[in-house]
């Protein structure tokens, strides 16, 4: 088997937090996650607020110290030597178009840092050149280069931003939240955008979002988080139809579908209480709490990631099997 | 609203709806085009100016300062006397040029008028040594002024290299950094303003005789050091909470996750983005360093004799205050109107360029 | 039919601003029966937010209700003076915010809010209000309400903070209760918990519900008739069945095409192009027609009325008129 673009193992963030007089706790942002993306493929990683998703992407592309954990892209391990290297490989697109883009500078600056940065051209009229594609390459007029941000609208300035990803010409790009801040008709736009780059470039994405809608259209695989752990993870449509943890199920079944007659009919199961709070994960399984289907085992021992069926993974004792 | 029924058109309404079924052709793109247009380019930078200068009390602020700035150039150039001179009439010692109205002549210079010489008038009058007030004035403003701002720059630079290496180094460093702008926070400024003269006239001593810091003093030397030593704390801190709050922001992030080594990261997206708060806090610090200068002239502790400036010229007028309130009104109206108009158009440029305070 | 609880009458709020009007209604029409629950679908910029606050009259400076009429049980509360209005605020007509995070005061326990809108509104004295905030914090779900009585906002959950609002928006038995994006702000299980509640009580206490949301999910589940909103104009209007089943504005359409099923296979999605209008600068005709793909030329320069299409759904476009007319052409040559 041809080696993966990139391997996550054991991946932790802990972040020390002042919670009281000379006293600091660990926030275990990400807590041991593993998981592999291949060229070309998208893979989507879905939770709530607190999931740790977001400090997965961040992570990876070093933009925090991992704690612990290796990270491998194109089987070599990325640290803090090497990292400026992989820049050029490995890019992101942040969630909010309104603060990830400096107010003052034109879209043609924005776009043209990467290539300033890593020195990708050899004369002034190239780097012009090399500008203009790539705001072609995402749907953008070239004439307004030399506008500023926050002359457009947040779908266009999600473009500015996938335009200066791109600039460097990366294999892999992790998306953070790309569309959660735009609206329901944009969404659609900036969906098929990352598509049709990912075709026409070969791009492999790491699809962060909370919306499992969206996750599912993008993704080839999804894993889900809570808490800091990757409790399932599967082929989309697997995860979608045949959830096997309690919680990916009750996820399912607590999104609102756009459908009243789907709306009406459909039962849902409604967790009681509330994320627990990072600071004070629960022993054992940490969603134990809130589970309907906990057992005593839950408590004492935190279930690892096993394969229950081919291609999906779950973390659960007691998981519920499809029917 | 109407009860409009679409399958019902010709005969419920003929006249409400002109049918021209040419209008339901398909728009063509261009037509679409049309429909959506995008608002003309502005900058940050323009935008702000274009904002200022809306604002009548800060037009008002630039139109004196302006005019200001004008007459201190020219009018050297155009009154003949000098800041020192003592008024001779066709080289005499004249006894009664002094304590002169403005506008008034003594009896020598009468008699040069009538027999047909020209006498510059004295437009400020005369002070007690006979000097012309008015280039003493004006030469007072251009002192309060330079004074002013040689140590905004001071305060500038020095406050803005401690504050960005404070905020964006941030930990341990940030924290020692600050603890030390706290003590010199503490200290109290005027006495600083005293001890250093004194220190500085034993150091010194004669040595700096014949260059230009002479000619404005130990005073004022110990002045500007104490200027770079002390004042530089405010700005320091601004800047630094400037850099706190930007480095926050995620195209700094972003600028990080494309590769940019801490040097562009401060140069290209930190600094240019809390320049506006910086230059209006400087701005400020101008009427702020001419006041101190003016109140320490005023106590006696300014520019050396016979270089005026606006403090000191008040402060040797406050003793015929009652037989010549002029000698005190001018530069007092002077340090007010200086100082006023800064401080309008600081609040104004704040208005003008604060994004929070934008609707 | 019975009278009407609630009717918004050709409403037009607009916004001065140093570049401009910024015209965020249009002219817009609906009304609200008793116990029943109307939602109000659009994006950002459609108005449906400041269609809230005007009802309240709680506009943000300098915003202001240029004309229309706001009828509730018969008084025009647009021109009603303001301790009137704030006789209404809060007793009669409550809302509930987006972000309970800066909804609520950080300074004062969820007791002291909860009672203070209590006593504002009825006769009760102290203990009189305490016993009802306690009430109503055990009807809202909220647990340990004793405790809770006494805790600060920063204490609780994004969801329990929620509940607190809810709580009081109902401390005063509202007949309509104004849901501006309530669920947009927290997470998905959460959301599912606040909506399943919101039904509970709409079934217990039988108030009216405005709900105000860009999430089609959230309509589909919560509401008996829906508007959609564009640019500050209502383009379509109807019970759920007929707005997600039988689109007739290309908006709703080109909406209900553009979200991801999970259901449906995986087939590129079909979004609108475009942008979304400028505020200040309004084009002719209608609002849509420059991201429409089946703009006419009409569309360009007459704003559409509101076309019947039976009698629980009307659409505001100038298509219907075209498939009409050419329907009826099909039956004369047919």
């Amino acid at each position: 088997m041809a080696e993966h673009l990139l391997e996550v193992q054991g991946l932790k963030q802990h972040f020390p937090i002042k919670t009281g007089f000379m006293k600091t706790t660990m926030l275990k942002a990400v807590d041991g996650v593993s998981f592999t993306i291949d060229r070309g493929e998208t893979l989507g990683l879905v939770g709530e607020s607190g999931c740790g998703k977001t400090t997965v992407g961040r992570s990876l592309l070093r933009l925090y110290k991992p704690t612990a954990g290796s990270i491998k892209y194109h089987g070599e391990e990325i640290s803090d030597q090497n990292i400026q290297g992989f820049r050029k490989q490995m890019q992101v697109v942040f969630q909010d178009p309104y603060s990830s883009l400096n107010p003052r500078m034109t879209v043609g600056d924005i776009v043209g840092e990467p290539l300033d940065i890593h020195k990708l051209y050899k004369t002034q009229k190239e780097r012009e050149d090399k500008v203009d594609s790539l705001l072609e390459l995402v749907g953008l007029n070239t004439d307004h280069k030399r506008r500023y941000a926050h002359e457009f609208s947040g779908g266009q300035r999600q473009r500015i931003g996938i335009a200066r990803a791109l600039a460097v010409d990366p294999e892999f790009i992790v998306c953070d939240e790309p569309v959660s801040a735009l609206d329901v008709s944009i969404q659609a736009q900036i969906i098929n955008t990352f598509e049709e780059l990912q075709q026409r470039l070969g791009l492999a994405y790491l699809f962060i979002a909370h919306d499992l809608h969206v996750v599912h259209h993008m993704s080839r695989r999804i894993a889900v988080m809570y808490l800091g752990k990757i409790v399932e993870m599967a082929a989309a449509d697997d995860v979608i139809n045949q959830p096997m943890h309690p919680y990916t199920q009750s996820l399912i079944s607590a999104i609102p579908i756009p459908d009243p007659k789907q709306a009406r009919e459909r039962h849902r199961i409604v967790l009681q209480g509330e994320v627990p709070s990072p600071l004070k994960v629960p022993s054992g399984c940490a969603f134990r709490n809130r589970c309907c289907w906990r057992q005593d085992i839950c408590a004492e021992q935190t279930p690892e990631l096993r394969e229950l069926a081919p291609g999906h993974q779950v973390a659960c004792w007691n998981p519920q099997m499809p029917k | 609203m109407s009860d409009y029924h679409p399958d019902q058109i010709p005969q419920k309404k003929p006249f409400s709806l002109q049918l021209d079924v040419s209008k339901f052709e398909p728009a063509t793109a261009a037509e679409k085009e049309q429909h959506d247009i995008m608002r003309e380019s502005t900058t940050f930078f323009k935008d702000g100016i274009r904002r200022l200068f809306k604002n009548p009390l800060a037009v008002l602020s630039i139109v004196i300062l302006l005019l200001l700035i004008v007459i201190i150039v020219v009018a050297p150039m155009i009154v003949p006397y000098g800041y020192s001179e003592v008024i001779r009439v066709n080289g005499q010692r004249d006894r009664s040029v002094t304590n002169l109205r403005p506008f008034t002549y003594s009896e020598l210079e009468q008699k040069a008028i009538d027999e047909g010489q020209d006498v510059f008038p004295h437009i400020f009058g005369t002070d007690e040594l006979g000097r012309d007030y008015f280039v003493r004035v004006i030469y007072g403003a251009r002192v309060s002024l330079a004074v002013g701002f040689f140590a905004s720059l001071i305060v500038l630079v020095i406050g803005l290299l401690y504050g960005s290496i404070s905020g964006y180094v941030g930990g341990r460093t940030d924290i020692v950094m600050m603890r030390i702008v706290d003590i010199i926070y503490s200290l109290p400024d005027t006495l600083m303003v005293i001890l250093l003269s004194v220190v500085l006239d034993q150091v010194l001593g004669d040595s700096l005789k014949g260059t230009i810091l002479a000619s404005i003093g130990n005073n004022m030397i110990s002045l500007f050091i104490v200027f770079g030593l002390l004042y530089w704390v405010g700005m320091a801190r601004l800047v630094r909470g400037q850099i706190l709050s930007i480095k926050t922001n995620e195209y700094v992030l972003a600028a990080r996750a494309l590769g940019a080594g801490a040097g562009r990261i401060i140069r290209k997206h930190i600094l240019p983005n809390c320049m506006s708060v910086i230059f209006i806090s400087t701005a400020l610090q101008i009427p702020s360093a001419i006041f101190t200068e003016s109140f320490l002239s005023f106590i006696g502790l300014g520019v050396q004799a016979p270089m005026p400036s606006l403090g000191s010229l008040a402060n040797l007028a406050r003793g015929g205050m009652q037989v010549y309130p002029y000698k005190m009104l001018f530069p007092a109206l002077g340090i007010c109107l200086i100082v006023l108009s800064f401080n309008l158009l600081g609040d104004g440029l704040r208005d003008a360029f604060d994004p929070k305070l934008r609707r | 039919m019975s009278q009407p609880l609630l009717q918004v009458k050709d409403l037009h709020t607009s916004f001065p601003t140093e570049s401009g009007e910024v015209r965020a209604v249009n002219g817009i029409n609906f009304s609200l029966q008793r116990g029943r629950v109307l939602g109000i679908v659009g994006e950002s910029g459609s108005g449906k937010s400041v269609t809230a606050y005007s009802i309240l009259r709680i506009l943000d400076n300098p915003g202001k209700i240029t004309k229309g009429e706001i009828l509730f049980e018969d008084t025009d509360i647009v021109k009603l003076p303001q301790h009137q209005m704030r006789q209404i605020r809060g007793a009669k007509i409550s809302i509930i915010f987006q972000d309970p995070m800066t909804s609520l005061n950080p300074v004062y326990t969820v007791g002291n809010q909860l009672t203070e809108a209590i006593r504002l509104h009825t006769n009760r004295n102290r203990q009189q209000a305490q016993e009802r905030a306690l009430e109503m914090l055990e009807l809202v779900g909220v647990n340990e309400p004793h405790k809770r009585l006494k805790q600060y906002p920063y204490q609780l959950s994004g969801g329990m903070r929620q509940r607190v609002m809810i709580a009081m928006a109902l401390a005063c038995e509202p007949d309509i209760i104004i849901a501006d994006e309530p669920t947009t702000a927290l997470d998905v299980t959460i959301q599912a918990q606040i909506l399943e509640l919101m039904q509970e009580l709409k079934e217990k206490l039988g108030m009216a519900i405005i709900m105000i949301t860009h999430d089609l999910g959230v309509i589909a589940e919560m509401c008996d008739e829906i508007i959609v909103m564009y640019a500050g104009r209502v383009c379509e209007r109807g019970t759920a069945d007929e707005i997600f089943y039988n689109p007739r504005h290309e908006y709703t359409k080109g909406l209900l095409r553009s979200i991801p099923k999970m259901t449906a296979s995986k087939e590129r999605l079909t979004p609108i192009g475009g942008s979304p209008v400028d505020l200040l600068n309004m084009p002719k005709g209608c609002a849509f027609a420059a991201r429409c793909d089946r703009a006419m030329k009409i569309c360009l320069t007459e704003p559409p009325e509101e076309m019947v299409i039976n009698p629980e759904h009307r659409a505001a476009c100038w298509v219907n008129v075209k498939e009409g007319a050419m329907a009826q052409g099909g039956q004369h040559n047919g």
